[in-house]
């Protein structure tokens, strides 16, 4: 069967013509099309497709170590891993959050808060959901690698501290860079950088934390990592190391010496400013806060009457005691309104200004004594509170708070420490500035046996006195062993002054009748000052009357040799209820002794607590043969339950 | 009617056109699949060409008017091979499309456009006037809608599609009155605005029919599913920028971020490696290829030469625009394929016997 077609063979040209003009112009919009995106927008699809192929995973670089001053590691690192969740896909990570809680162990809360709190940052950044991860949890990751895809691993380091709390304070801790740290850094700070956060970690972060590195991994569209496709590789760059000036066998007598009760120990050489030891008591251990600190235990460390956080070495502000006499006898010295023979009649109290102040030796265990006719030398010796209240009424405010100002009180060493508090120097302008009264010429009375308002740290004590017996110079503390241009305050003393200082504290511990007596070292030129301080100052008894009973704060600084001395250390024991000598003197001849062992090659870290030991020491002499870790407190029971310093800011 | 066509009387333009084409589909299938399971796939396309080639050689020497004689028997062959796929062919990717012949699995529907483009050009050579009145149009449209009807319960949306610009082109070639052109115009805005409001394309589409319109619309929405594949394919060819990224360095292409990378969004892939400039060059080919028919179909001995050739050149111009559209996300996903370059043995074969049907007109414009 055949169609015949038609005969007319006119093509419609016309309509040919507009269909060829109809595939130019959707070709042309087409390549339109195709400008736009390869054109325009190029650098936009470049990004998005290099974000698709690279999957960039930091290289945590350790943070140095740090070092004592022989060399040997105080802080160190371990190796740790955490795991990452990725965050490119927020359908996958919803996906697999129920998987990965089971898996791991972290509860649906847990994850869903981090992934609250960090919805801010770039999608392509991963999330720590868990620091430290179990082997169990490696395991679980490394065997679900290929069908959970958002999970990774990141090898990390992890500061490692010596234990139980070992130069906790000093060193400080770690732990992840505040929202504050991160803006004030200037773009170095990333969230999730771990940063110091207290001490020496915070002190000296620059030199300690290293730079991060990158590796860059590309990934095909199943998120399977291709490894045989290498991407430069940012490597980290690890943190330095510091030396310091702590000596780690002094460190370890302070830190058994003092044991469980709550106070401080600073060791300086007063020739250098280099702290040699530094503890304070309670502590908790920087290791616990290494990973990530619990919220419950960080608000019970907070909460804790006893401020385990508080660096009391440097932060606690107390009134010094009888150890401030060291001062006002300066001050006598120096001032020459008083002659140096000056003495006192002690019955055991003075009456100035119309009011009765009692002398320590009053109301001291063996019943209501006195002290008899003092001058400057027994005064000292016997810590004979009724001669300085006079010295203190002859001098006045105005010249002990010069003499004070001088050397150091109410200032801050400037100790390479962050958060070092300044103790505080009364005065007339002071009361003026704060209270908005005038001076009551009774008060300084009480600032010149170092109680009333003022108040000082124990290494602000151990600057002084150590000060004081090199002849007023006074070396900033410091803490990192090659320290350049150490800072010095010179306020030289007269050699009259000098010696009539140096052999009244000489005379504390080495001569009969003193305070320290009990602490006497053979062969070795041990002085001192002892302290006893009622805890509660004039603001907080106004505040808190006397419903408290308040145990007093023992202090003790002492140094050796007599003149010039190459150690310097003081002691605080808080709220012990025993004299300085007794509670505090102890330890300062622990590590000044254990400092004059390692000195002539002795073995260090022996006892040679001997028979004279006094009975008012009891238990102590076991602490110092005991191993570092087995700290036993000795009286936890009677721990006071409420806050043993001053106001910290009486302003 | 009898010929004896020369070998010079061959297009030669055409046929270089059409291997430059498909050297660049070769290229881009080496490229996008020689690192992956699926590589030596460039070899299996090449032997498709080749086959495809002999089919085009025997295509174009039959006389096109024995083989419009035929349309109507091949008519009802096309339906009933269309109607046996729904009945007996093999499900892949959730559709009934492909019938095993010879050890291959052959795609009915791309057998179908060919005969629809045949018996298309035998109604409308039939036509006796200049003007294309409405029972000729309607007629058209019924011989049309049939096989469409079938095709769509495959379901295959795509190739469903490409029958409708042959009607238009034919139609509007064979004398379509404005009028009638404006009504079917508002018909075809109003379905395409149903397919695009839900409430009513739910009536219209099977669901993933929907979710792909959804996607389009919203590509972000849609971070892993054809909204993905869009996203991934613009990323694709965005990041190629003016330059590309240099044969078998594109990311997107290598790493399987670009779906079908070999197939469908073969040109995604070539965008990324080639760049602006590659791409010019295939829009440019294209564009060469489609005018080269039209200029075909002015020179044809009758309008039923004219007919066939423009049928063909409506498919194709189909093909390129819906699925370049669709790489650059400008169109939703569709399933179809790009001529001569897209990896696909049915989809060549047609191709090239169509190009054979051109062929075959070309070789006949000075006999008689």
């Amino acid at each position: 069967m055949s169609f015949s077609f038609r005969s007319d063979n006119r093509l419609p040209q016309t309509r040919l013509a507009v269909v060829s003009y109809i595939i130019v112009g959707m070709i042309g919009l087409l390549l339109l099309g195709f400008w736009k995106l390869q054109v325009i927008d190029s650098d936009k699809y470049g990004q998005m497709a290099e974000q698709n192929r690279v999957r960039s995973i930091p290289i945590i670089a350790p943070r140095g170590r740090m070092l004592d001053r022989d060399g040997r590691v105080l802080v160190d690192n371990r190796p740790s891993f955490s795991v990452l969740l990725l965050r490119d896909d927020p359908k996958l990570v919803e996906q697999y959050l129920p998987v990965i809680s089971d898996g791991l162990g972290i509860s649906m809360e847990d994850l869903h808060e981090q992934l609250q709190n960090t919805r801010n940052l770039p999608k392509f950044q991963p999330i720590v959901i868990k620091p430290e991860a179990s082997s169990a949890d490696l395991d679980f990751i490394e065997s679900h690698r290929s069908d959970i895809p958002v999970l990774e691993m990141l090898s990390v380091s992890r500061r490692r501290y010596l234990p139980g709390g070992f130069l906790g304070h000093a060193t400080g801790y770690v732990g992840e860079a505040s929202e504050q740290q991160i803006e004030a850094s200037n773009g170095k700070l990333r969230p999730g950088d771990v940063v110091g956060k207290s001490g020496l970690e915070r002190q000296y972060n620059d030199i300690l934390m290293g730079t991060d590195g990158m590796r860059r991994v590309v990934v095909n569209s199943v998120g399977k990592e291709m490894k045989d496709m290498r991407l430069t590789e940012q490597e980290a760059i690890p943190g330095k190391q510091i030396q310091l000036t702590i000596d780690y066998d002094l460190q370890q007598v302070a830190e058994q010496s003092l044991g469980a009760r709550p106070g401080a120990v600073v060791a300086l050489d007063p020739r250098t400013g280099e702290v040699l030891a530094m503890v304070s008591r309670p502590t908790p251990d920087p290791n616990d806060f290494a990973v990530r600190i619990p919220k419950e235990e960080w608000r019970q460390l907070n909460e804790d009457p006893l401020r385990p956080l508080l660096n009391r070495a440097i932060q606690a502000q107390l009134a010094p005691g009888s150890v401030y006499k060291i001062v006002t006898a300066t001050a006598m010295l120096e001032d020459h309104s008083i002659s140096e023979s000056f003495t006192t009649y002690c019955p055991g109290y003075g009456t100035f200004y119309g009011r009765q102040f009692k002398c320590w030796v009053y109301s001291s265990k063996k019943g209501p004594t006195s002290h008899g006719t003092t001058d400057l030398h027994d005064a000292i010796l016997k810590s004979c509170d009724v001669f300085f209240y006079t010295v203190g009424m002859k001098l006045g405010i105005d010249r002990l708070a010069y003499y004070s100002d001088k050397m150091g009180i109410g200032h801050k060493t400037g100790i390479d420490l962050p958060s070092e508090e300044a103790g505080l120097m009364p005065s007339e302008p002071w009361v003026e500035r704060v209270f908005h009264r005038k001076w009551y010429a009774g008060e300084t009375i009480s600032v010149a046996i170092g109680q009333g308002a003022i108040t000082t740290t124990p290494l602000q004590l151990a600057r002084l006195i150590g000060g004081i017996a090199s002849g007023g110079v006074f070396k900033q503390p410091h803490m990192l062993k090659d320290a350049q241009n150490v800072a010095e305050v010179k306020f030289p003393l007269s050699e009259h002054t000098f010696e009539k200082i140096t052999d009244g504290m000489y005379g504390v511990i080495n001569e009969p009748g003193g305070t320290g007596g009990q602490l006497k070292l053979a062969g070795i030129e041990l002085s001192g000052k002892s302290g006893t301080a009622q805890v509660i100052g004039y603001a907080t008894r106004e505040r808190m009357g006397k419903q408290k009973k308040f145990e007093d704060n023992a202090w003790f600084v002492g140094y050796a040799p007599k003149r010039n001395p190459e150690i310097c250390v003081a002691v605080l024991v808080q709220e012990s209820g025993q004299h300085g000598g007794e509670a505090a003197g102890p330890v300062v001849r622990d590590v000044v002794k254990a400092y004059y062992d390692k000195k002539n090659h002795k073995t260090s870290g022996t006892s040679t607590v001997t028979a004279d030991q006094h009975e008012s020491a009891p238990a102590r002499s076991a602490a110092v043969v005991a191993p570092v870790v087995a700290l036993k407190p000795e009286e936890p029971a009677s721990a006071p339950a409420h806050t043993s310093e001053r106001d910290p800011n009486p302003q | 009617m009898k010929d004896a066509p020369g070998t010079r009387d061959y297009d030669w333009w055409l046929l270089a056109i059409l291997a430059a084409i498909c050297a660049l589909g070769v290229i881009e299938i080496y490229s996008a699949t020689h690192a992956s399971g699926l590589a030596g796939m460039h070899t299996k396309q090449v032997k498709w060409l080749i086959v495809g080639f002999v089919l085009m050689f025997i295509l174009s020497r039959i006389d096109y008017h024995l083989i419009l004689d035929q349309a109507p028997i091949l008519y009802v062959i096309c339906l009933i091979a269309l109607a046996a796929v729904l009945v007996l062919g093999n499900s892949r990717f959730g559709a009934k499309r492909w019938i095993p012949m010879m050890g291959q699995q052959f795609q009915v529907s791309e057998l179908a456009k060919l005969i629809i483009i045949i018996v298309l050009a035998r109604f409308f050579a039939e036509v006796r006037s200049d003007e294309l009145d409405l029972r000729d149009l309607l007629k058209a449209g019924m011989l049309v809608g049939v096989p469409l009807a079938l095709i769509l319960k495959q379901p295959d949306l795509g190739t469903a599609l490409v029958l409708l610009p042959m009607l238009a082109v034919g139609a509007f070639l064979a004398g379509l009155k404005w009028q009638h052109a404006g009504v079917f115009t508002l018909v075809g805005v109003l379905l395409v605005g149903a397919v695009f409001y839900p409430p009513v394309s739910k009536h219209l589409l099977k669901p993933y029919q929907r979710e792909r319109i959804t996607s389009f619309l919203h590509p972000e929405d849609d971070a892993k599913g054809s909204g993905y594949q869009l996203l991934q394919s613009k990323i694709a060819v965005g990041s190629g920028g003016f330059w590309g990224k240099g044969f078998g360095n594109g990311s997107q292409n290598q790493l399987g971020y670009i779906p079908v990378r070999y197939s469908d969004f073969i040109m995604s892939a070539w965008a990324e490696e080639q760049g602006f400039k590659g791409v010019l060059l295939a829009l440019g080919l294209y564009m060469a290829l489609l005018l080269r028919l039209v200029q075909n179909a002015q020179r044809a001995k009758d309008r039923a030469g004219m007919f066939l050739v423009m049928g063909v050149a409506a498919a194709l111009g189909f093909h390129v625009l819906v699925n370049v559209a669709m790489v650059i996300g400008a169109m939703p996903v569709t399933g179809i394929p790009l001529p001569l370059m897209s990896y696909g043995g049915s989809a060549t074969l047609f191709v090239f016997m169509a190009i054979g049907l051109v062929m075959n007109v070309r070789l006949r414009r000075f006999v008689n």
